[in-house]
């Protein structure tokens, strides 16, 4: 590669770039006329689309986060805000009637009931999901929400409390019950036997007269006296086929022990009243929702 | 030594074809199958045909919104779109048999691009004049007369186009509702895109593309050689009668020289440009305008017509040799394609005549997959949906077997149960479902649900599974 040696090549007219590699010369082909005329095109769209659009970063300004806006006045913030203005518009239409009427009227009402449903399953799937689950069946110290077994009760009223105010929650209406570390108070060999106690009779047999009267003792204040539970305390149901976290007997006797306390958030004042009730209407409409 | 400075063209520019009036036989049929043709394409949307109170009474709809298609007697769903297939095989198969028989004469008397362009060509001559006037016109430089002859031939052009695509959303919405949403500029968007998106297609392909369209963009034209053979119509000149062609002088007798007396009529009619006397090509639609052209020449020759006339290359031959052929319609390809036509129209009709008015589809849930009861038994949950195709408001009992001891619950608003779950008519019933059961011995059992109509009719069956362990 030397000095300029521009020329015009024989074969095509065009003129070379000078270049040359073992002979191998460049040609200077001029650009396509279509190429140019849209290249220029682009240049002067580009300069309409920055008057009219925002374009620009700037540190400060208009836009919500800095930048030019442009003529047009249109950003995404103001498209989202349009959208959500838009949704919240298109609820509106049956909030009104959805936060007046009682849970029994809603699940006589077709409308009312799709659009419960509808917030309930999309506010389930924001909220509740993490734990629960997507299809709301729980996790071992997180209960099935699909099930027919309620430790706080499984009416639509029951479940908005337990939603809205939680179980050992912040809050102070909330839920509450704890059931005590039983390893101080009882001797090791008494514990094992009160395990024993539950497993039989949650499969069906008698159990021992010790086991029995260390239960009646001990735990029926809460759980009751038929092992059923009681839901004012929340207490279990020791005699059903669901465990909370395992039906094994090893397992009861840690839960005896020092027993693992579970917390529902309280949705009070996170969520609006509105979505709670729906997520109450969904989470009973799962199947085992009660009367 | 190849010149290889001189630049190549990849692209040839087509000279514009200005077709001579013309009058005759084809001519005649060409202007009562444009007629016939354009009238229904504007008119079918605006017939009515009565379905009751729970559907549309347009005879031809395709309602997008509602997922609907109507036509006369039959009614489809979208998952029945294949019967959509079913006709484009159809109008394959007819297309294929009729080409077979008589040529193109879809090309020629029927396709939208041919009767399109057909119009466009009447509106440029009743307004520039005939092919001469027109050519000339063409040539010209702008004046005065030039721009408001085309002007005026392009806006009425636009019109024909805007009408055109006007009539195609008819198709798909309630004609007199949206003719007088029209006429108030009253329209959504996607009426109004189509409405363009047409008007300017069709000024594009009757105004400017026109035989373009059927040399280059048509694939038809390209495989249609493979649906020829020796008995299939074509447009023929008889070269061994117009041979040796020429002008004649009125001293000049018809002896020792062909009939054809080179007045090149039968080009300058020719829609798509071409000398139907260089013999079968492609580019001929088959319209016959030529043979038209031909014949009001020799009537005036006092020669016999038939110079160029609807031939087949069979009888070609056999007139070269001095016999005559009969053409066969009855053939082994017109065969093939009549029984491929009533086998599909066959099926099409069976699976109209057996299509029911009730379909159920039960989807099993996936989370959970089944849900273990404080009792020991074990539930599961179904989305079941139940299609009712009648035009009346229908009951349907919802019952399974193949479990011990289930029994079936709705989930829902009210106090919907199996034994009556209410569906609209001509739509879709969504319920939740829940089979309760004791847990039976297999992990997925198979379950058998039987949909009846309270009223009685065709009863569906659908098999689903039943899970209760992992």
């Amino acid at each position: 590669m030397s000095e300029n040696k521009r020329e015009t090549d024989e074969f095509t007219g065009t003129e070379t770039t000078g270049h040359e590699w073992d002979g191998i010369k460049e040609l200077d082909t001029p650009m396509p006329r279509w190429w140019l005329i849209v290249f220029y095109a682009c240049i002067i769209w580009s300069v309409g689309y920055w008057w009219i659009y925002p374009a620009w970063p700037t540190l400060s300004g208009a836009g919500e986060r800095g930048g030019t806006v442009g003529s047009a006045n249109w950003t995404q913030y103001t498209q989202l805000k349009e959208s959500q203005a838009e949704i919240s518009a298109r609820r509106q239409e049956f909030q009104g009637e959805f936060d007046a009427a009682s849970f029994a009227e809603i699940q006589q009402n077709p409308a009312l009931f799709a659009f419960g449903i509808a917030g309930g399953r999309a506010a389930f799937g924001d909220n509740c999901a993490t734990c629960h689950g997507t299809g709301g069946a729980g996790a071992p110290g997180y209960p099935n929400l699909n099930d027919d077994d309620w430790l706080w009760g499984g009416s639509v009223d029951d479940i908005y409390v337990t939603v809205r105010y939680g179980a050992r929650a912040a809050h102070e209406e909330t839920r509450f019950s704890e059931m005590p570390a039983f390893e101080d108070m009882l001797e090791t060999g008494e514990i094992g036997e009160m395990a024993r106690f539950i497993t039989a009779r949650a499969a069906g047999a008698e159990g021992s007269a010790q086991g029995a009267a260390l239960y009646q003792d001990n735990c029926a204040v809460c759980h009751g006296e038929d092992l059923k539970g009681l839901r004012e305390y929340g207490a279990p149901n020791l005699v059903d086929t669901l465990w909370l976290y395992s039906a094994s007997e090893a397992e009861i006797v840690t839960q005896i022990n020092k027993p693992k306390h579970g917390l529902m958030p309280a949705w009070d004042g996170r969520l609006d009243d509105t979505t709670i009730r729906q997520l109450a209407l969904f989470v009973h409409s799962l199947g085992g929702g009660e009367e | 030594m190849t010149d290889i400075s001189a630049p190549q063209k990849l692209f040839k520019k087509s000279p514009r074809i200005f077709p001579k009036r013309v009058w005759g036989r084809f001519r005649q049929i060409k202007w009562i199958a444009m007629v016939v043709l354009l009238g229904l394409y504007y008119t079918l949307p605006f017939l009515r045909w009565d379905r009751g109170e729970h559907a549309p009474d347009q005879a031809i709809l395709i309602d997008m919104v509602h997922q609907r298609a109507y036509f006369f007697f039959i009614e489809l769903w979208p998952q029945e779109v294949f019967y959509l297939a079913g006709i484009m095989i159809l109008a394959a198969f007819a297309l294929f048999f009729a080409t077979s028989l008589f040529g193109r004469i879809w090309c020629g008397y029927a396709c939208p691009q041919t009767v399109w362009t057909d119009l466009f060509v009447w509106v440029e001559r009743i307004i520039q004049g005939d092919r001469m006037k027109r050519l000339k016109l063409h040539k010209a430089p702008w004046s005065f007369d030039k721009i408001w002859k085309m002007a005026l031939t392009h806006t009425l052009w636009l019109v024909i186009g805007l009408f055109t695509g006007g009539a195609w959303v008819f198709y798909f919405n309630d004609a007199p509702t949206l003719l007088e949403h029209i006429l108030r500029f009253d329209v959504p968007w996607s009426v109004l895109v189509w409405i363009l998106s047409l008007t300017f297609s069709t000024y594009l392909m009757a105004g400017f593309a026109r035989d373009q369209v059927c040399n280059y963009m048509c694939p038809y034209a390209r495989f249609q050689s493979a649906m020829f053979d020796k008995n299939t119509l074509i447009i023929g000149y008889d070269a061994e009668r117009g041979e040796t062609r020429g002008r004649k002088r009125k001293s000049e007798s018809w002896d020792d020289r062909g009939h054809c007396v080179d007045c090149t009529a039968c080009v300058q009619v020719c829609p798509m440009g071409i000398d139907i006397r260089d013999g079968l090509q492609m580019s001929c639609i088959a319209c016959g305008l030529c043979i038209d052209a031909c014949d009001n020449v020799m009537e005036k020759l006092d020669l016999p017509k038939n110079l160029i006339r609807y031939d087949t290359s069979l009888q070609q031959e056999a007139r070269a040799s001095g016999g005559i052929e009969k053409t066969r319609l009855i053939r082994p390809r017109t065969i093939y394609y009549a029984m491929l036509l009533s086998a599909v129209s066959a099926l099409m009709l069976y699976g109209l005549i057996v299509r029911s008015e009730t379909e159920i589809h039960i989807l099993h849930d996936r989370n959970p997959l089944f849900v273990q009861l404080s009792d020991g038994s074990v539930r599961n949950g179904y989305a079941v949906k139940i299609l009712n195709k009648a035009g009346e408001d229908r009951l349907f009992r919802l019952t399974a077997r193949g479990i011990e001891g289930l029994s079936l619950r709705i989930q829902g608003v009210g106090d919907v149960t199996p034994d009556a779950l209410p569906v609209y008519a001509d739509s879709v019933g969504h319920f939740r479902l829940f089979v309760t059961a004791p847990k039976p011995k297999d992990k997925r059992a198979e379950i058998e649900f039987l949909l009846e109509p309270v009223g009685g009719g065709d009863s569906p069956v659908y098999d689903s599974i039943f899970v209760s362990g992992k």
